[in-house]
């Protein structure tokens, strides 16, 4: 026994083990994963292609808009040089080279029709700059001689005033934090500091607090709607759960604008629950309840259309639970309640920490439903996205709001993660 | 759940009053799809049930809604829209989502969950952010307001669930079905026609619904990547809240109801013959 084993024992020292082809088998082996992990790559690469081009580099635009700032040295390249060499802190005008310089640009300017936009741009930091350069690249043309600066300044006496030369020198460079400024409410002052604007003025941070704290309190209704009917699913046979769940599906699957749509029927003034209320005499005619395009509208709309949300998460956990804990503390002597709340309750957490993260999730970045029912007391954040894009045209604000609201999205997925795992995630 | 035959009356009260509650919460979930039924079926142009209607009078109630759904070019481009892009970004989704997925599911996936992370990312990030982004890129290769720049962006928003649910599928397939194949001499696209793909065909299909209707619903990415010409149902019934309110609209949510309630019988047909197949019975 002892001289077999001595024998392998020798053999195998000698000699590494090779493969059928006479390589060696180490390398046979990397080889052979290295080519199924080719293999794997090369079937996830053509999804990963189009991802990115069609996803990806889109984020990715949003995130360089949101801090991009060339059009002002692409518009007023002689002018940002220079005014490289002047000192905003002084308290005096730039040269009469700078004056010559900016007359030039906004001759081209106008040439290229880019003036009103660069004018457009510096507006937002400083009020008046827009109609500034409006006003003055329609008269440039007339300013053919030397002296340019004295000339400018009979033209506009905005010329003249120190402050306009210092947004200029500022907001020169190719990047510019102004428009996440503003997406916080804060502003950069001439002087260069950084302070908040004042309270009455202020539209963003009420706007995201207001966001939050609707979206928690959708997440609580859910939950409290959610939790009982979850559990009445989980308990039933069976059979009778597979046609109540249908009740939940349903609505899962109908398209988000006509459960809005039937919100919308439902909650006007001259909207069905109105009619019911006046019909059987508990309000009268004129004192009908305002319940849309307001907060109200879009917590009762929301909350109907991410309830399934809430429930399917409970719903798959709760059945995992076994009911044999709750018989044996109540045969321990448990009131039920008692029993519930120790026994059942604690075992449901992870279900609604899944659920209640996911319906705030999906309710701060919501945009439809706000949109068509919330009215201006009702909006989230994301209105005031699509509204800058389209409406008041300043992508840049756009952009910047849009990556807050990435990270705080990107924040509480890393969350769920942690909590539920993303492999978890399951369809129906 | 059954109530013991040794509850007190306290505790039959609280069941009865649960059972209440779940039964007004399962209204509050239903009635508002219900509720639009016979309202588009209303004669006036109001959104409310009229004194005819709720005496059952049949002046009360007519059919012109869904005949201006049908007449309207407004609404039957929005149709061919629809459908045109849904298809194609359907195929897309289904065929970059079912390659990836197989990928994913290879033993030696590297980077599987970082990889899987970024793939599913479309469906994570708000629907306003994706639609800006889009936006914003789009306008700079001359796609927006093109069919083919919104079926790239409804199949970039659909392939997540296909991807999911086909990596949901092949969790539980037999790799030796695959070298059982090759050893009886199949080559490699026989093994993957005749082999892997009758297996995972529902949860291919499953995908491609999910993307349909993922694509057919979707209005913001649509307001924001299309123009009136990419104009789709949805679209059309979010101009037509914010515009005009005309009752077209509550004929055209109680067809989309109609084609609801088609998908989720689909699913759960599926779902049955997956399980079928696999010998797998939910409890």
């Amino acid at each position: 026994m002892a001289a077999i084993a001595e024998t392998r024992a020798e053999t195998s020292a000698i000699e590494p083990l090779r493969s059928a082809s006479g390589e060696l088998l180490k390398v046979s082996l990397r080889r052979s994963l290295r080519r199924q992990r080719l293999q794997a790559l090369g079937l996830v690469l053509p999804l990963f292609l189009f991802i990115f081009f069609s996803f990806l580099l889109p984020i990715g635009d949003m995130l360089f808009r949101s801090v991009e700032n060339q059009i002002v040295g692409e518009v007023l390249p002689g002018t940002v040089d220079a005014l490289k060499d002047w000192n905003p802190d002084a308290q005096e005008l730039p040269d009469e080279q700078t004056f010559a310089a900016i007359v030039a640009d906004l001759k081209q300017a106008r040439e290229d029709r880019t003036a009103s936009r660069v004018g457009q741009r510096l507006n937002y930091e400083y009020s008046g700059m827009s109609s500034l350069f409006r006003s003055t690249a329609r008269k440039v043309s007339r300013i053919d001689a030397p002296p340019y600066k004295q000339a400018l300044i009979e033209m506009d006496k905005d010329w003249g005033d120190p402050a306009t030369w210092k947004v200029i020198k500022r907001f020169s460079g190719d990047y510019t934090p102004g428009y996440f400024l503003s997406a916080v409410d804060a502003t950069r002052t001439i002087e260069g500091d950084i302070r908040m604007v004042p309270e009455n003025e202020r539209v963003y941070l009420p706007l995201f607090w207001r966001t939050l704290v609707l979206s928690a309190f959708i997440t609580i209704m859910t939950f409290l709607l959610g939790f009982p009917i979850a559990h009445l699913l989980a308990t039933v046979p069976t059979r009778i759960s597979n046609l109540l769940i249908i009740m939940v599906l349903l609505p899962f699957w109908t398209s988000l604008l006509v459960r809005t749509t039937s919100w919308i029927a439902l909650l006007q003034k001259e909207g069905v629950i109105n009619d019911f209320f006046v019909g059987i005499g508990l309000l009268s005619d004129d004192s009908r309840l305002t319940m849309i395009h307001n907060a109200t509208g879009t917590v009762i709309a929301m909350t109907h259309i991410l309830l399934p949300f809430m429930v399917l998460p409970l719903y798959s956990v709760m059945k995992t639970i076994s009911p044999t804990y709750v018989r044996a503390a109540q045969s321990l002597g448990a009131k039920p309640a008692y029993a519930f709340w120790r026994i059942y309750f604690p075992q449901t957490v992870p279900g609604i920490g899944a659920g209640a993260i996911l319906v705030f999730i999906l309710a701060i970045g919501y945009y439809i439903t706000p949109e068509l029912v919330g009215g201006t007391s009702g909006t989230f954040i994301s209105n005031r996205i699509a509204y800058n894009i389209s409406s008041s045209l300043n992508w840049g604000l756009a952009a910047a709001l849009g990556v807050i609201l990435l990270g705080i999205v990107m924040a509480l997925y890393i969350l769920y993660d942690k909590i539920v795992g993303i492999d978890n995630m399951k369809l129906g | 759940m059954a109530l013991p035959a040794y509850a007190t009356t306290g505790q039959r009260v609280w069941h009865y009053s649960y059972l209440m509650a779940c039964g007004a919460i399962f209204f509050f979930l239903i009635f508002p799809l219900v509720v639009i039924i016979p309202l588009s079926f209303n004669a006036v142009p109001y959104f409310t049930f009229t004194k005819e209607m709720l005496a059952l009078d049949p002046a009360g109630y007519s059919l012109k809604w869904y005949e201006d759904f049908f007449t309207n070019p407004n609404w039957q481009g929005a149709v061919e829209n629809s459908f045109i892009i849904a298809f194609f970004a359907t195929i897309l989704s289904t065929f970059f989502g079912t390659l990836a997925a197989l990928g994913l599911s290879r033993p030696h996936m590297p980077a599987r969950t970082v990889i899987m992370s970024i793939l599913i990312s479309p469906m994570i990030v708000p629907l306003i952010i994706s639609a800006a982004g889009m936006f914003f890129f789009y306008s700079r290769v001359n796609l927006q307001g093109t069919h083919l720049g919104v079926i790239l962006a409804h199949a970039a928003l659909g392939t997540p669930f296909v991807v999911i649910t086909v990596t949901a599928t092949l969790v539980g397939f037999d790799n030796s079905l695959i070298r059982a194949a090759q050893n009886l001499g199949a080559t490699p696209p026989t093994v993957f026609f005749k082999v892997i793909v009758p297996l995972i065909l529902p949860g291919v299909i499953s995908g491609a619904l999910f993307a349909f209707i993922t694509s057919f619903d979707e209005v913001v990415v649509v307001l924001f990547v299309g123009s009136f010409k990419q104009r789709t149902i949805p679209w059309q019934m979010f101009s037509g809240i914010r515009e005009q309110i005309s009752p077209t609209i509550l004929a055209v949510a109680t067809l989309m109801v109609l084609v609801s309630i088609i998908l989720l019988v689909s699913l759960e047909m599926l779902r049955r013959r997956n399980e079928r197949l696999r010998g797998i019975r939910a409890n």
